[in-house]
């Protein structure tokens, strides 16, 4: 699964996981399954999170493969 | 929990198809038991109490379909999956077992019944393993 930082970027803006779900028009179930990273989104979801942030996926997720956190 | 439109649509198709389950299957019964059925007629009779159940498996796939939340898709697809699975081994060893005169007869109709319950059992697993689960059943 991939690291993000979703919940970071929500608790800059004082949002709850349901401001969040709103936004994103998904349920509050999936903004916890992906902040928790037990589901990855689809990539238009990627798309839409990191969009409603004005960041790039890359600013929002990291991808696996650079990920050295699941590497050490 | 917030029902979505496409949750609310489904419960509304599952309560109408459940209740026309309920207005064919009693008259069937009371018709075979009270011997009212014509010959004619008793394999459309027969059959009819079925259809509802057909229907409610096109209810889950519509669900699935018309869902917008592409994470409760999931969680609805892995619990048909673990429900599949659940009902198809049952029927499977319990097909041995009667095949071999170790146990009874058992209704073919009880294989929905089994997929049924294995929607629960699949709640369940998708709240193990993912940690959520939709309601479905």
């Amino acid at each position: 699964m991939m690291e993000n930082r979703l919940r970071v970027l929500r608790a800059e803006r004082n949002w709850s996981q349901g401001d969040l779900a709103e936004r994103l028009e998904v349920s509050r179930q999936s903004v916890n399954a992906i902040e928790t990273g037990k589901y990855d989104p689809s990539l238009p979801l990627a798309f839409r999170i990191a969009e409603l942030f004005d960041l790039s996926i890359e600013q929002v997720f990291v991808s696996p493969s650079r990920d050295t956190s699941q590497t050490a | 929990m917030i029902r979505n439109p496409a949750a609310k649509r489904y419960n509304r198709r599952v309560i109408l198809l459940a209740a026309l389950y309920a207005a064919l299957l009693i008259p069937a019964i009371y018709g075979f038991t009270h011997q009212l059925v014509p010959h004619w007629a008793a394999y459309p009779i027969a059959v009819l109490p079925a259809l509802p159940i057909v229907g409610i498996f096109a209810a889950i796939g519509r669900y699935m379909v018309e869902e917008q939340d592409e994470y409760l898709r999931m969680l609805l697809v892995r619990q048909t999956l673990w429900a599949s699975g659940f009902a198809l081994s049952i029927a499977t060893a319990w097909g041995f077992l009667e095949a071999f005169d170790l146990v009874g007869h058992i209704d073919a109709y009880y294989i929905s019944v089994l997929w049924f319950g294995g929607l629960g059992f699949g709640a369940c697993m998708n709240k193990l393993t993912v940690g959520s689960a939709v309601a479905c059943a």
